[in-house]
């Protein structure tokens, strides 16, 4: 029971959300529009320094979101202006390489009078502009089986906010890949040329979708910085990965799919841990090789689900798959 | 059918002038490395006529399209088109312009249904801005004209009953038609085909042919690159051909294959075969 409970409790969680946010960011970059970022997490951290900086600084909330978005935008420009021009792998070397160039930075000790360097920015910096918004008595509170703190770090008020912002995202989602301007992502998706020779300016459209969904991938920053706290490492290569995987699983081009994606790679990841701490005897598994068990479990089902569902749980084959 | 009356008093020599040319290049030259691919000094193609472009394999028939297209770059001259200059002019401005070409290698979107390849192939629809994509009040109304006029080239394309299906299902010939029934969504002034019989089955080359020359019949101009000499005297008002980069010979399609330079270049060994035969 208790590991269903804990299953639960992934479910809700604020890193669950934020995973699923910058899921659907790399929905517009890969499932509309066929873009290879591999640098999704850098967005997010990008997003969480201008956030967390800025109200440390003294700025107010909505300055701080502002700000986030601000950065992620020129990041996607100054990506996007060398790349988006050339073969859609050249994009995917670049993010990859620009996420880590902004986590060393972050975490380099020259500016740990601003990033904070390896330790990062302490939530007490930036939290309480949002926790003082909440609604929510400033206590634990229990609904059916489960207990959080009303208002503080990792609270009913953050998941309420965080989502309501997966929901408002899923509905623009919605509104633009059903609209002319989706139509055209999705004919880039598919030849880039073809849409060239129909008069559009494809280059300016991957950019639009470059940055839109870079700085969703900034919002999921914010709601992540929220529920733990700002570290450059935590944002390294294997969190956009996770990402890929949380958007292929769901099913890339869909509404749902980087919901479903990140709900059940969190669930399955926490009930992995679970039961292999509850069956599995400490001389086979230690217990601290059981994280990376854990995440070995969800490369095999990846691996799975490209090999005999190519569309992802929800995706429709005719429209995206892995080619074999 | 051919209709050369307009071309009565034009020679039947390379870069000939044309009463109304639509378009013009002048001094095209595109060079991969040590190689010239294209050095075509000047050409015209007459408006409101079908003509084809024609050479052996490697006679630089295709990169000239992509010139003349803007999906390559000449390293000197230009080409006008309609009195637009056409240097450095990215594709989709091209097509904007009013050319619009389909690809040898055919281009239907295969993830898209029918329906929405040709409501892509649609200019003036605001709904493809970002921000007014969010207001479907601000583009419903011309959707519902792109609509329209894509059921009824699609009847015309006979490929209605296909419209909700995805493209990726089609045949090879209805993809072709595809792409022309899209291209012609973007109401050009001139249509650029390459190679529109490549990969089709003969039952449907007839409608191909018919499409094309309708297109004509409706006031647009046709450029096309083929190899099937067939389809080149059935329908082309006149005809270019090109070799090593350049063109060698221009003339309505009954006499240009007299030409001996033609001959040379374009059957160098096989003078003797009967040109009226398909090669393949």
């Amino acid at each position: 029971m208790d590991i269903l409970i804990n299953a639960l409790d992934q479910m809700l969680a604020p890193a669950t959300a934020a995973f699923a946010i910058a899921a659907i960011g790399l929905n517009f970059h890969f499932g509309l529009t066929g873009l290879l970022n591999m640098g999704q997490a850098g967005f997010m951290l990008l997003g969480m320094y201008g956030y967390a900086i800025s109200i440390r600084e003294g700025l107010p909330m909505w300055a701080g979101i502002l700000v986030a978005i601000g950065v992620a935008m020129v990041f996607g420009l100054l990506l996007g202006w060398p790349t988006l021009k050339l073969r859609g792998d050249y994009l995917a070397i670049v993010t990859i390489a620009a996420a880590e160039i902004v986590r060393y930075v972050g975490r380099s000790n020259s500016l740990i009078d601003i990033t904070g360097g390896s330790l990062g920015i302490k939530g007490n910096d930036y939290k309480d502009p949002l926790e003082s918004l909440s609604p929510f008595p400033d206590e634990r509170i229990t609904i059916g089986p489960l207990t959080y703190h009303g208002s503080a770090s990792d609270s009913w008020w953050l998941r309420v906010v965080a989502w309501t912002l997966v929901a408002a995202l899923l509905v623009i989602f919605w509104r633009l890949s059903n609209s002319p301007w989706g139509r055209v992502l999705k004919g880039i998706r598919e030849d880039e040329d073809a849409v060239r020779a129909l008069g559009k300016s494809v280059y300016w459209y991957k950019m639009q979708a470059l940055i839109i969904g870079g700085v969703i991938g900034a919002l999921g920053g914010i709601i992540w910085a929220h529920g733990s706290a700002v570290v450059a490492d935590s944002m390294g290569r294997p969190t956009t990965f996770w990402i890929w995987t949380i958007l292929l699983m769901g099913g890339a081009a869909t509404v749902f799919g980087p919901v479903l994606g990140s709900v059940l790679f969190w669930s399955a990841l926490s009930l992995v841990r679970a039961v292999s701490k509850a069956f599995i005897p400490e001389s086979i598994l230690p217990s601290t090789a059981i994280e990376p068990f854990g995440l070995m479990l969800v490369g095999t089902a990846l691996i799975l689900i490209v090999v005999f569902r190519p569309q992802g749980i929800l995706g429709n084959k005719r429209e995206l798959a892995f080619h074999a | 059918m051919p209709d050369t009356t307009v071309f009565a008093d034009v020679a039947h020599e390379p870069g000939v002038a044309k009463p109304d040319p639509i378009l013009v290049a002048d001094g095209v030259v595109r060079r991969f490395g040590g190689l010239t691919a294209v050095d075509v000094s000047h050409f015209e193609v007459q408006r409101h006529t079908i003509t084809a472009l024609i050479g052996p394999n490697g006679a630089g028939k295709s990169t000239f399209f992509n010139l003349l297209t803007g999906f390559d770059q000449a390293q000197e001259g230009a080409g006008t088109f309609d009195g637009t200059a056409l240097r450095r002019m990215p594709p989709h401005k091209v097509a904007r312009a009013g050319m619009v070409r389909t690809f040898q290698l055919t281009k239907a979107l295969e993830g898209m249904s029918v329906m929405e390849n040709m409501r892509l192939g649609a200019q003036h629809q605001p709904g493809e801005s970002l921000l007014t994509a969010f207001a479907p009040p601000m583009w419903k109304k011309r959707e519902a004209e792109v609509t329209e006029r894509a059921e009824d080239l699609l009847q015309r394309f006979k490929l209605y009953e296909k419209r909700d299906e995805s493209a990726g299902v089609l045949s090879g010939g209805q993809r072709k038609l595809l792409e022309m029934a899209r291209a012609l969504m973007a109401s050009p002034t001139m249509v650029m085909l390459d190679e529109p019989m490549a990969g089709v089955n003969p039952a449907l080359t007839e409608s191909l042919l018919e499409h094309i020359v309708e297109l004509k019949d409706e006031g647009m101009t046709v450029l096309f690159v083929e190899h099937d000499m067939h389809m080149v005297r059935r329908i082309s008002d006149w005809v270019a051909v090109m070799a090593q980069g350049s063109i060698i010979a221009e003339g309505p399609a009954s006499t240009v294959m007299q030409n001996p330079a033609v001959q040379d270049a374009y059957l160098g060994e096989h003078h003797d075969t009967d040109l009226s035969e398909d090669q393949s």
